[in-house]
């Protein structure tokens, strides 16, 4: 199936629930940032939900996954419980990093999922290293790293770029190009914007795919695992995408204008797959409610377990410094 | 055993990453030019002729990328020791050592730990200037989810590389340029080392010395000189910078009553400074005397000879602290 091609309804339907279920969950989060329930930095994935929804559901159980501080959508796509992710947010015990990470550091090591990463461009080499480890244990896993186009600055991706092709490691980097890094826009800090060029002078597959649509995010993705897994080194994707609200709940939107923002909503990737489902006959209004329905459901859950949950004494602050030794902290 | 084999500190270096590659097939050698060359200082020289390519890995010039790469490996089930060059260099890949080596068993609420050990050469005494002599130990031992050990003598050189392949938490390992040189005997080959302890190297009623790398050293031959002179100091090695074991350090102050601490960084901040607040915080009746303090002095390491000299601690300059604290 290419980007043209007619959609599997049957797929159609899974990674539009998929995205549904980031889309309500993101806007619950900005409800309860705004009242409070949840603080720190919030970056929201709305708008971007294609990528990661599309990339993810191309992956096996055994493969990796690093994340960028811009990780909820990430987190839910890989199968990690909404419950878990949002009890992060509340910073309780039952948070998939027992609320010692927060919105911007989502673990949970039985999904393959290794964190969101708030310096960017500081994944890329721990994806590497963990690509690295598979090869060399003959998991048959590969390493799945996401990173922002705005890492496409920083030397840590040139360094990791050239280690995963010189050493054929199995990585497939997926840039969600959002346009902006915060509030620098690309063209104000790349010499070159063509991104999947950058990544090509490194020796290795690399292509530009619609970000906006899941479907087409899926059939490139499915193409680069494959390549990825045979053993030939890494593939590259650039995701063409866009985030529909602010960089951060701080931010004030100086540097982009509404005409922009609105141009970009005009190609929501939820009601973009959802006409196509429609038009197919595979989507029709009660099809939409019952989904809606579901994912409500289950956002409200999500936000009942976490303020049900545990709340860690402090006493237990300098757990997880070290490893635990007959039970004592070093 | 051999009771008469005498080693180097380098061939000491080597000996344990041979008994660690040699022991444990998870474990491999990454670096800048560890392979073919035989790595910068020769320490790993012959090991990529011993242990092949898949496990002596030469590396580009890479410092953030083969240090995340090695925690990255580390998370996903083997065991790498990363060589730095110098700890100068390592400041290229401060980002993953700080920002996710020393932080992901935490962020992570304990299920993500890093099992890997960073290598490096710290130190100056070898006229290479401001860029290739800092000891930044100090900054390192700084920041909890680190273990920081510096070994300073043939068998630590040895030994200590296989206690921290057995730490299940990144361990940063400083090797001191100056004592690549330095010759004692190892009967017994590498035998691991309690990381979480210091070691009094010299027993002394009068004044305890503290030190790690080549300031322990310039502390011994400061101790002999003052022997001569009827005074016996107590030379503690530190070793673990972090956690520092200052309870042997204390012990050693109440039955002596003075501390001198030696260190080859600079005095602001350093290791000093935290030992001194700890025995002022935990010891301060058993003092008989202020903490005295011996450092680099305040400047960047200098390429002549005369002035990179009086740059660092010498037996000269710790003698002459153990003097003006018994005085």
């Amino acid at each position: 199936m290419g980007a043209d091609a007619p959609v599997d309804p049957a797929l159609g339907l899974r990674l539009l629930r998929a995205m549904l279920r980031v889309r309500r969950f993101e806007e619950r989060c900005a409800e309860l940032y705004s009242s409070t329930a949840i603080r720190g930095f919030v970056h929201l994935y709305v708008g971007e939900e294609a990528v990661a929804v599309g990339v993810l559901d191309a992956l096996g159980p055994d493969d990796a996954v690093v994340a960028t501080y811009r990780d909820h959508g990430h987190a839910l796509a890989r199968g990690l419980s909404m419950r878990s992710v949002m009890a992060e947010m509340y910073g309780k015990v039952e948070g998939c990093s027992g609320g010692r990470g927060g919105s911007m550091h989502l673990f949970d090591v039985g999904h393959g999922f290794y964190g969101g990463n708030a310096i960017v461009g500081g994944g890329l080499p721990l994806a590497v290293g963990l690509a690295l480890a598979q090869r060399r244990t003959g998991s048959g896993g590969i390493t799945v790293c996401f990173f922002g186009e705005g890492a496409v600055a920083e030397g840590e991706f040139h360094e990791s770029m050239n280690l995963a092709a010189l050493w054929d490691l199995p990585v497939l980097f997926c840039c969600e190009n959002n346009l902006y890094a915060m509030g620098t826009a690309l063209e104000r800090s790349e010499s070159n914007v063509d991104l999947a060029v950058k990544a090509a002078s490194y020796g290795m597959p690399a292509w530009a795919v619609d970000g906006m649509d899941a479907p087409a995010v899926h059939h490139a993705t499915s193409r680069a695992v494959a390549a990825v897994r045979s053993g030939d080194g890494p593939v590259f994707l650039e995701l063409h995408t866009y985030r529909f609200r602010a960089h951060s709940m701080y931010d004030p939107e100086r540097y982009r204008d509404h005409e922009e923002v609105d141009r970009w909503r005009d190609r929501d990737p939820i009601e973009t797959l959802a006409a196509t489902l429609r038009g197919l006959g595979a989507l029709d209004d009660a099809g939409w409610d019952a989904l809606e329905a579901e994912v409500a459901a289950e956002v409200d859950d999500a936000v009942a377990h976490a303020e049900a949950g545990t709340v860690e004494p402090v006493e237990d602050l300098t757990r997880h410094v070290y490893a635990e030794r007959n039970g004592t902290a070093l | 055993m051999n009771p008469d084999r005498t080693v180097t500190y380098r061939e000491a270096l080597r000996e344990g990453l041979r008994a660690a590659l040699a022991g444990d097939d998870r474990v491999f050698l990454m670096g800048e030019d560890v392979g073919r060359y035989g790595g910068c200082f020769g320490v790993s020289l012959g090991l990529l002729e011993e242990f092949g390519p898949e496990r002596v890995m030469d590396t580009p010039l890479s410092e953030s990328a083969f240090v995340g790469a090695g925690i990255g490996a580390a998370i996903g089930g083997v065991r790498p020791i990363v060589e730095i060059m110098t700890v100068n260099f390592s400041l290229l890949a401060l980002d993953q050592i700080v920002n996710n080596a020393a932080t992901l068993r935490h962020m992570s609420g304990g299920q993500v730990g890093v099992p890997l050990v960073i290598r490096m050469t710290t130190g100056a005494g070898r006229q290479l200037a401001a860029q290739h002599s800092h000891s930044l130990e100090a900054w390192y031992a700084h920041v909890p989810g680190l273990r920081v050990v510096a070994p300073s003598t043939v068998a630590d050189a040895a030994g200590m590389l296989l206690s921290a392949l057995a730490d299940p938490d990144p361990v940063l390992v400083f090797e001191h340029g100056a004592l690549f040189g330095l010759t004692g005997e190892l009967p017994d080959g590498p035998v691991p080392v309690d990381l979480d302890r210091a070691v009094v190297r010299r027993p002394g009623r009068d004044v305890t010395v503290a030190a790690h790398g080549a300031a322990l050293h310039a502390s011994l031959a400061a101790a002999e000189e003052l022997a001569a002179d009827g005074v016996e100091v107590e030379v503690v090695d530190l070793r673990t910078l972090r956690p520092l074991d200052h309870d042997t350090v204390l012990a050693s102050v109440r039955r002596t009553g003075r501390l001198v601490v030696a260190e080859d960084g600079w005095r602001s901040g350093g290791i000093g400074a935290e030992l001194a607040a700890r025995v002022a915080e935990q010891g301060f009746w058993d003092l008989d005397a202020p903490v005295g303090r011996v450092a680099a002095a305040e400047v960047p390491i200098p390429y002549a000879k005369q002035l990179e000299d009086a740059a660092l601690v010498s037996p000269v300059r710790v003698a002459s602290a153990v003097r003006a604290v018994l005085s």
